[in-house]
């Protein structure tokens, strides 16, 4: 049994420890915004935040994450500044990538609040996007940054 | 003014109907909706839906994969029916002739049409619904249906003292005759074509709620996984499954068609238990195949006339009185389309019925291939599409091979199952854009344009032995493989394509724009060697040879002034140049390329026009260029399928790398007005790129790299042959 926090509710899952987090998020949590890309942490699509971190939740088990403070897409909510900067930018094409997109720039802009270019290139990198909406992206850290830099909630 | 066919409410006419200018009606009304129509909305036919809480919801027959259909259709429909768009709602199609492709006989997305063919069908259902909002509005003013006019969700009367909602009229509206005539705006008139949309499917992508095939739950849900044999073609000959059996959570080990599936509680119990297994494999007839050994056999085949595909007066004779002679051979791998999620699907399979949940392009297809596995009727298989992470064409398969294992699983389990590809079964599961060859020999006259142009492409067929050969396979040329090559527009008099169909066994498949994505790179890089040879500017050279195309040249010299070209590129970078027509919408692109000390191609920039007729959303038309210069960059500088031995040397995104944020070139998109019919946009925007970005690696360092990817290795061996 391992004791997991995800977006500040507390599950108690019937998983063996070695078990990727990612696929308890999924199979048996049954929250489905964070996805399955590729299992060996080089795209990015099941990005959670692990204590504000962004981290491919593929790449960690589920003994690991125990104790720690799991978000996923939908603990972030409808409304944050990221969110809201990707719609304002239209960025999602086909979507599949974006919520691990999004988590990574959420933690990118709390650590960084205005990332350069180069910033978003080193932070983003290792999230893929196969529709290529990388342009897009960039804008909307961008606006996200501003917005937050006016007052809006991080 | 069109007629449409005479469908009364209660009688509406059956599908396939050919009328006025070969345009096939979406008014056929599917069962199940007609039985919604007694509850109360206004169902005039089987797109819209219109409820009393003024919903109204338009039905997408088309899969959305990213490239906006669920926001350019309804965008159709609303234009025609003067809808309130905060109103729209979207839903996905059930499998029904009603939702037919207009040109293909069968549900399904691809060839960058949905628009295109579309366009007519939703226009004329929105017109209909509309002129019967108007005329129930007029019954119960008892006035003249011509004093009332629909606007943004409400009919008003021409005295402005009167207006009813779309929903108050809904009851009303749907007990009258479904109007014959509707006659469709101009282009001038229209408020929301061509106007910048918010994408519909935005928010529930940015929060995790949108579903995918790969995100559907049920109750009592499995996972499988698939052990499929290493080498394409091989068969199990034996297995033993007694670990894997042993593996908790490991439910079954099932034979299949395709090999052999473990089923489990979840998926890394499916894993797990697949690792476990021992499976003896037949391998086949392609055990020892090996790319460089193919590479070899397509130059060997390519030295000897193929089938002609295209022929214009007598090359061998131009040739031999042309001025010079110039000849190149192009070489292109095989390429995965990796969507970003994962193939799967999820199959239910009762003794009455069979229910399926699944990305896919081809519907149709894949409901008969479900109904033939399970000896139900094709009515009794239900198939609900979902969102589609990423398309390319690698879930329209002929052989619905995906959805084939589903069901087959889940016949022998008795309960619902969701097989699940991972990346590795994905990169070798084959089904790639095939392996291609094109062989050139061209004469130039004293002016140094070319006077005789000969192209030889090897290439297997794509759709040999699928039901897409009726259509696409004549005369023994598969015109995926020489589209773009045998239509060339550049004018030269004798001209001559030439097609050898490479040995099949390699499952090859669509490719996001198919041919064109090696037919463009031959065209476009070798019309640049004729140039230097010539030793004229490439993009003037284009312009003498495009003079009688003036869709050419008006993206060709959007992108060349809106790039700077003949000017110093940013950053000491320098330019290439191509341009290409595909799905009925023309694309150039200027890229800005520098060499990076470690000797790898930096794409700084690239400016693109297009063409693609008359606009339904722009702001979709440019994404969609940004994504298609993505996907292009990525095959042109990394892309690349390999055999040793049989087996596919790539596994997963570290060997199989997809372009990453930090090689994001600056795009800029121009999108040149037109009042042309409707082209495509998912696909045209890729074959530009990689020419464009060969020619400018050609203008920076004086090398012609003529295999692709252009990797840091085929820049080297370009170096070594010079």
């Amino acid at each position: 049994m391992i004791s997991l926090n995800i977006n500040n509710k507390n599950y108690q899952v019937e998983v063996e420890e070695d078990v990727p987090l990612l696929w308890v998020i999924r199979e048996y949590v049954r929250l489905t915004g964070t996805k399955f890309g590729c299992g060996i942490g080089e795209c990015g699509s099941c990005t959670v935040h692990l204590d504000g971190e962004a981290t491919p939740s593929c790449q960690i088990t589920a003994k690991e994450a125990e104790g720690r403070k799991i978000t996923t897409i939908e603990g972030l909510g409808d409304d944050h500044p990221v969110q809201l900067a990707w719609i304002e930018a239209e960025v999602p094409q086909c979507g599949y990538c974006q919520s691990g997109q999004i988590m990574q720039a959420a933690a990118l802009l709390a650590a960084n609040p205005h990332p350069g270019d180069d910033d978003i290139d080193h932070a983003m990198r290792g999230n893929s996007c196969r529709c290529g909406t990388y342009q897009r992206i960039r804008r909307a850290i961008h606006q996200a940054a501003e917005k937050s830099g006016q007052g809006g909630k991080s | 003014m069109n007629r449409i066919s005479n469908c009364s409410r209660r009688e509406f006419c059956k599908t396939g109907a050919l009328l006025g200018g070969g345009l096939v009606l979406g008014f056929y009304l599917p069962e199940k909706l007609a039985g919604a129509a007694a509850e109360g909305p206004f169902i005039p036919n089987a797109f819209i839906r219109i409820k009393r809480d003024e919903t109204v919801t338009i039905i997408i027959n088309k899969s959305e994969m990213g490239q906006g259909v669920y926001t350019a259709l309804p965008m159709l429909v609303a234009e025609e029916l003067e809808a309130d768009w905060q109103k729209i709602r979207i839903e996905a199609a059930p499998v029904d002739p009603a939702y037919n492709h207009t040109q293909w006989g069968i549900q399904g997305t691809g060839g960058s049409t949905s628009v295109r063919t579309s366009w007519e069908q939703l226009s004329r259902a929105g017109a209909a619904a509309r002129i019967m909002l108007e005329k129930a509005a007029a019954a119960i003013w008892q006035e003249d249906a011509g004093s009332c006019r629909a606007e943004k969700g409400f009919v008003v009367h021409r005295d402005g003292s009167r207006r009813l909602s779309f929903g108050e009229l809904a009851e009303k509206a749907a007990q009258l005759e479904v109007p014959q005539q509707v006659a469709l705006k101009q282009p001038g008139d229209c408020k929301v074509l061509g106007t910048p949309q918010k994408r519909l499917d935005t928010p529930d992508k940015t929060n995790g709620k949108a579903i995918y095939g790969i995100d559907v739950m049920l109750p009592g849900l499995l996972t499988a996984v698939v052990a499929r044999p290493p080498v394409f073609g091989g068969t199990v000959k034996g297995f033993d499954d007694s670990w894997a059996r042993k593996v908790p959570g490991v439910k079954a080990v099932v034979q299949i068609d395709r090999g052999v599936a473990v089923v489990a509680d979840h998926f890394p119990a499916a894993e797990r238990g697949r690792r476990a297994l021992k499976i003896g494999w037949d391998l086949g007839a392609l055990a020892r195949l090996d790319s460089n050994v193919q590479l070899q056999q397509y130059r060997q085949m390519a030295e000897k006339p193929g089938t002609v595909a295209a022929k214009r007066g007598d090359f061998a004779a131009a040739l031999a009185g042309a001025a010079r002679k110039i000849e190149a051979d192009y070489h292109f791998p095989y390429l995965a389309h990796a969507p970003m999620e994962p193939l799967n699907c999820v199959a239910d399979v009762r003794p009455d019925r069979c229910e399926i949940w699944v990305g896919t392009q081809l519907q149709t297809i894949d409901r008969d291939k479900a109904a033939a596995i399970t000896g139900l009727p094709p009515e009794k298989v239900i198939l609900h599409t979902t969102f589609l992470g990423c398309g390319f064409g690698r879930r329209a398969v002929a052989d619905s091979h995906f959805v084939s294992e589903a069901v087959q699983i889940a016949k022998a389990m008795k309960a619902p199952v969701k097989v699940i590809w991972t990346r590795e079964d994905d990169i070798r599961g084959g089904y790639y854009r095939p392996a291609a060859c094109s062989v050139f020999a061209a004469g130039l006259g004293a002016d140094g344009l070319p006077v005789a142009l000969r192209q030889r492409i090897v290439c297997q067929s794509i759709v040999k032995g699928t039901p897409f050969e009726g259509g696409l396979l004549k005369n023994g040329i598969d015109e995926t493989a020489v589209e773009g090559a045998a239509d060339s527009p550049y004018e030269i008099t004798d001209f001559l394509v030439e097609y050898h169909e490479a040995p099949a066994g390699v499952p090859v498949l669509w490719w996001r724009s198919v041919g064109h994505s090696h037919t463009a790179f031959a065209k476009e890089c070798f019309i640049d060697e004729l140039a230097h040879a010539a030793r004229q500017d490439p993009y003037a050279y284009r312009r003498k040879l495009l003079a009688n195309h003036p869709r050419q040249l008006g993206v060709l010299d959007l992108a060349a002034r809106k790039a700077g070209w003949g000017q110093p590129g940013t950053a000491g970078a320098f330019h290439g140049i191509a341009v290409h027509e595909s799905f009925g919408s023309h694309v150039a692109q200027v890229a800005e390329v520098s060499v990076t000390k470690k000797g790898s191609i930096k794409v700084h920039r690239v400016v693109c026009a297009v063409d693609c007729g008359r606009l339904v959303n722009p702001d979709t038309i440019e994404a969609q260029m940004e994504s298609a210069i993505v996907f292009g960059l990525s095959a042109a500088l990394h892309g690349q399928i390999t055999f040793k031995g049989g087996r596919v040397q790539q596994s997963n995104f570290d060997n199989y790398r997809i372009l990453g944020m930090d090689e994001m070139p600056q795009v800029e998109v121009y999108l040149v007005k037109s009042d042309e019919p409707p082209g495509g946009i998912g696909e045209p925007g890729v074959p530009p790129l990689a020419p464009a970005v060969a020619n400018a690696f050609f203008a920076a360092s004086g090398l012609r790299l003529r295999t692709l990817p252009m990797t840091p290795e085929a820049i080297k061996a370009a170096i070594r042959m010079v």
